[in-house]
């Protein structure tokens, strides 16, 4: 049995800059509603933002999955591709390969992986190429 | 303690949403047209002096909670991301000034940036 309270899965779509920040928008509101501090809600809030922003400019479409227990929250962005050659490269800041089209709309300054790593408690990444990406991040609540 | 009715005068900005923040407190500022930056960066209680004007701004500025943006360069926002603004209760202001003399008159007010990474 999971150990879960809550599960919420939000479908990231490629390409849907006009909807950009809705699922994370979303989970921020429902936490919030819920009693999360307000820092760690900011975290967890920007670790969410970047993370739906990679799946919209980089992936070929995936989802953003929250998690909450009594303790910690967990995010998990999932994609169906394209996957990362080399994480260690994509991990540094200043690394990106955005489009102009996302760089045109104030995004793509290779900060996403770095900045979610550092908001979050935790943080595991696991990239095939051909086959998708898989981010989870965790939160430390109680 | 500076509030979001002092940048009103320093900046000779006009306010375009949000008149009833203004009595709210500012401790620090960020200014930059790259959300991505903006993202790595912010703090606490913080304002955003940008010249990109899409509604991205908006939501950027509510995944952090940031309560005040001034536009500068005598930009304007598109009314679409106004209305995103009065939703989301983001006080919006507009200066002639450009990012930088906007920021230098901010920071010579006493205004810290938020030279620390957000984060652990």
């Amino acid at each position: 049995m999971a150990d879960y309270i809550i599960r919420d899965s939000y479908p990231v779509q490629t390409a849907a800059y006009e909807s950009a920040g809705d699922a994370s928008a979303r989970i921020k509101r429902k936490l919030k509603q819920l009693g999360i501090d307000s820092a760690i809600l900011r975290r967890i809030a920007v670790a969410s933002y970047e993370a739906e922003l990679n799946l919209i400019i980089h992936s070929h479409g995936g989802e953003l999955i929250m998690e909450m227990t009594p303790k910690s929250i967990v995010l998990i962005s999932k994609d169906v591709g394209p996957g990362i050659a080399d994480i260690s490269q994509a991990l540094k800041e200043g690394y990106s390969t955005a489009s102009e089209e996302a760089r045109d709309l104030g995004f793509g300054a290779g900060m996403g992986l770095p900045n979610m790593k550092r908001n979050a408690d935790s943080f595991d990444i696991t990239s095939e190429v051909g086959v998708g990406t898989t981010i989870q991040m965790g939160f430390q609540i109680a | 303690m500076i509030t979001i009715r002092d940048l009103i005068k320093i900046l000779d900005a006009k306010v375009l949403c949000g008149e009833e923040k203004l009595d709210e407190e500012v401790r620090s500022a960020c200014g930059s047209d790259l959300m991505s930056d903006v993202l790595a960066f912010v703090k606490d209680k913080s304002l955003l002096i940008t010249g990109l004007t899409n509604v991205h701004v908006m939501r950027t500025a509510e995944m952090l909670d940031i309560h005040c943006i001034i536009f500068a360069r005598g930009k304007i926002p598109p009314e679409d991301v106004l209305e995103e603004a009065k939703e989301l209760g983001i006080c919006v202001l507009a200066t002639e000034h450009t990012t930088y003399v906007a920021c230098g008159l901010l920071y010579g007010a006493g205004i810290p940036g938020t030279s620390k990474r957000t984060g652990a």
